[in-house]
């Protein structure tokens, strides 16, 4: 794997071993190599948890934010610098609970940015509580006789809010998973790959093993411009999970609704001069 | 020469468009004019006035004594002829009121015969320039500069037929006019845009949507991504993005938005990026008073964020005051890598006065970032430690090879996640060596009156022009009064004051809260206590002359 995406000081993650971030962080690694992008090119941006530490193991640029607001800030530097690829990652609590808001709202602008959630089900960094996608029943440390809340179903969530990228990975995939990442990374708009992986200490019911007996790819005649078909997949989380581009179709994204930000340079390369704003004086006068 | 026009009505009924007519016309006639507002939280209904001051010389603020009343409907008339002055009077359209001391004059009707009903308040307007003696020509340039052509003509008709209905009551000269009109919000993104803030995010709140909207009605003309976010907690996260990736940016609200702002101004602390935001108050708690005007938040704007990290508080004084002060604050957030937090209310953002037009030749735009010079051997620490505090900034995708790490943990100097005891208080230090370099920075307040008064007033922010009249009133009677007028509030400039307190009698706090809030800092920051505290927290501005006859009343 590519050296230059390596912290040579900091490559001992915090996670536990055994933890799927290791599987997605490999398989980011391969496809910013396969996009041949260098680490300055990149951000990710991420809130707080274990899947939120990703910036401090891969030496792209980051912004290592708060909880649940990984994508605010990804949306601000699109928006700063176009010629940025940015990311943005956090888990399932981050996204879906505490950024729930911002992930609904960001669909909406379909701002061109990346965005992977790491999925395990559960709440690893606070020690085993439910997420907002725990299954309906699970028992947890906190939710001792079992989660009574339903869990969001976030790539029906994102196709009903009208997200034109939205997929499916799992770490236990790696070379699949690449893909679906450069794919996300190059589409031109806002791009939702859902990541489940096992939380290896706390979540004892969707194990490595649940995944693995369950997850399968999508096949190579399925229509992923299909929405109806998507939304039938979106359903499909029970003896069998379909893993794949879900959804995709294009359309403009939300830079490309500026003519400034389409047709001008990045806005931090613009040149900055108090004279420019005199001419607009001639409404006060 | 001073007057004070009052326009009075329902919501929905055009004062406003009414009163800008009438203050820009008037400031082309060479007048020095202050426009206020009251108005209730509701788009139709109520009682909504505007107050038009005029006058030849300079006008800080406000006048409860009103000249002309120009009522739209019956209500107007009740609700305020006891404000009226001897020798004043009442317009209004004859299906309003027919008593003999009203001049009610068939507004309705001209509109009719121009076939428009929406310009019978233009006719109003004609009525009262003709009062004063006023040319006609200037209140059409300012109707052409204001409409399109087929509005414009029939409002032009309109204003003439008013002309036509009444005598010369108060006859003016006009005289040669150099000035702009323009409220605090308006100036405020002035300052924005000259100072190159390039990205301002915000979700509306009254009274600090005049920004967001300004900056939103030129971001096509001046290429500024103008951003209406999901919700304040996103804003400031949002402008911070911006801000790393290399931009100016900015954010505001009012102080309920800005309270979901909070968290993310300890992350701005923490990741020492720079950010400008504005809280334009309106009285609390919670919802308060949506429309009305209060000084309230200084103590929570200090102490807002959690943990101890650096900041700068600008309190701003008047339109003037708010352009200069709002680039300023985009330069020292970058110099310091902080957020800077402007401080305006509703009064001084909607208020239209005139003033002296902005020198953009004043406006320097330094950004203090480095290049890739910053990456040495060990690579770049993006919080390297500094004897200032302050780390060479380098933006992300512009050093070669070079990745740009900011992190809400604690960090190391390259802004990788630490544990580690030393690098805690090694980085805790740094951030707050800031506030030392800071101390050099903060420009102590302005002075009025008397440099050794018996009587030092201290206040902040938009209270300045109601002081001004006040303590000139005074010393006019020959009174020893003096006052100072913070604008930068923290770090807090007590040099001034301590200077000179030894030779005050009487230290007189006025400020519009109800808790004494800037008494309380003085207090803390310059060991000196207030002897006498004017507060008014009933959502209303001070205007000069309640000042003036509370210090009659309890102080001098």
């Amino acid at each position: 794997m590519a050296a230059k995406y390596e912290y040579k000081l900091y490559d001992q993650p915090a996670w536990c071993p055994g933890c799927g971030n290791y599987m997605i962080r490999t398989a980011l690694k391969q496809a910013l190599e396969e996009l041949g992008l260098e680490p300055h090119q990149v951000v990710i941006s991420s809130g707080i948890g274990q899947a939120a530490k990703m910036p401090h193991y891969i030496n792209v640029n980051g912004f290592n934010g708060l909880h649940g607001r990984a994508l605010p800030p990804a949306i601000g530097i699109k928006l700063a610098n176009k010629d940025l690829k940015v990311i943005a990652e956090s888990g399932d609590g981050d996204t879906y609970g505490e950024g729930g808001n911002h992930f609904i709202h960001t669909i909406r602008y379909n701002i061109d940015i990346a965005h992977f959630v790491h999925d395990n089900q559960i709440y690893g960094l606070t020690k085993g509580q439910a997420s907002p996608t725990t299954a309906m029943g699970q028992h947890t440390t906190l939710q001792f006789d079992g989660v009574k809340a339903e869990p969001v179903n976030p790539i029906a969530l994102a196709l009903t809010m009208g997200a034109g990228f939205v997929a499916r990975g799992f770490s236990g995939d790696t070379p699949h998973l690449a893909d679906l990442m450069k794919q996300a990374i190059m589409y031109d708009g806002y791009a939702l790959v859902d990541i489940l992986q096992p939380c290896v200490v706390w979540n004892k019911v969707n194990t490595y093993a649940w995944y693995k007996q369950r997850v399968y790819r999508l096949r190579d005649d399925y229509d992923y411009t299909d929405k109806h078909a998507a939304m039938e997949k979106a359903a499909e989380f029970g003896d069998r999970i379909p893993i794949g581009v879900i959804y995709k179709i294009q359309k403009q994204s939300y830079s490309g609704r500026f003519d400034f930000i389409k047709d001008g340079p990045p806005l931090v390369d613009r040149k900055l001069n108090p004279k420019d704003a005199e001419k607009l004086m001639r409404q006060f006068v | 020469m001073e007057y004070n026009v009052l326009i009075g009505g329902e919501a929905g009924q055009g004062m406003d468009t009414l009163s800008g007519l009438l203050e820009k016309t008037l400031k082309r006639c060479g007048f020095y004019v202050f426009t206020n507002n009251d108005f209730m939280s509701r788009i139709r209904g109520g009682h909504n006035f505007n107050q038009v001051r005029f006058s030849d010389k300079p006008l800080y603020t406000y006048s409860p004594c009103i000249d002309v009343i120009f009522a739209l409907n019956e209500e107007t008339i009740h609700l305020h002829d006891s404000k009226l002055k001897s020798g004043g009077m009442i317009i209004c359209d004859d299906d309003i009121a027919k008593d003999e001391d009203i001049m009610h004059l068939p507004l309705i009707e001209a509109s009719r015969e121009i076939q428009d009903k929406r310009v019978y308040t233009t006719a109003g307007l004609g009525a009262i320039l003709k009062l004063f003696g006023l040319p006609l020509d200037i209140a059409e340039s300012v109707i052409k500069d204001q409409f399109s052509d087929k509005i414009a003509r029939t409002n032009i008709e309109a204003v003439k037929a008013g002309y036509d209905m009444t005598d010369t009551r108060y006859p003016l000269k006009t005289a040669k006019d150099d000035n702009i009109i323009i409220n605090g919000n308006q100036a405020v993104a002035m300052g924005a845009i000259a100072a190159g803030c390039t990205f301002y995010c915000a979700y509306p709140m009254t009274p600090s949507s005049g920004v967001l909207t300004f900056m939103a009605s030129k971001s096509d003309e001046m290429g500024i991504m103008v951003h209406q976010v999901e919700d304040e907690v996103a804003a400031l996260n949002m402008a911070l993005g911006a801000s790393y990736a290399g931009v100016r940016a900015m954010t505001g609200s009012s102080g309920g938005g800005f309270a979901l702002m909070v968290e993310a101004l300890s992350l701005a602390g923490m990741i020492e990026t720079p950010v400008v935001v504005i809280d334009v108050q309106r009285p609390a708690p919670a919802t308060g008073f949506p429309t009305r005007t209060e000084q309230a938040d200084l103590r929570f704007l200090i102490h807002a964020g959690h943990g101890e990290f650096p900041r700068m508080i600008i309190a701003l004084r008047d339109p003037e005051d708010a352009f200069y002060q709002t680039a300023r604050a985009f330069n020292i957030a970058e110099k310091y890598q902080i957020p800077v937090l402007l401080m305006s209310d509703e009064y001084l953002s909607d208020c239209d006065v005139t003033i002296k037009p902005f020198d953009f030749d004043r406006i320097k735009i330094e950004r203090h970032i480095s290049g890739p010079e910053a990456v040495d051997k060990d690579g770049y620490r993006r919080f390297k430690i500094t004897e200032s505090g302050v780390s060479p900034r380098i933006l992300p995708g512009k050093a070669e090879g070079q990745a740009v790490l900011v992190d809400s943990d604690e960090h190391d100097e390259w802004g990788h996640i630490t544990e580690s005891a030393e690098t805690r208080v090694a980085m805790t230090d740094k951030r707050m060596r800031k506030m030392e370099g800071l101390a050099g920075e903060i420009e102590e307040p302005w002075p009025i009156g008397r440099e050794d008064p018996e009587n030092l007033i201290v206040c902040w922010g938009s209270v300045y022009g109601a002081v001004r009249e006040a303590v000139e009133t005074l010393m006019d009677e020959g009174i020893s009064v003096g006052a100072l007028v913070f604008g930068d509030i923290w770090p807090f400039p007590a040099k001034k004051l301590t200077a000179m307190y030894p030779k005050v009698k009487k230290l007189i706090d006025i400020e519009q809260n109800a808790t004494a809030q800037l008494d309380g800092i003085i207090r803390e920051e310059a060991l000196i206590r207030c002897s006498h505290k004017i507060l008014k927290y009933d959502g209303r501005a001070f205007s000069g002359e309640e000042i003036y006859n509370r210090l009659k009343e309890e102080v001098l």
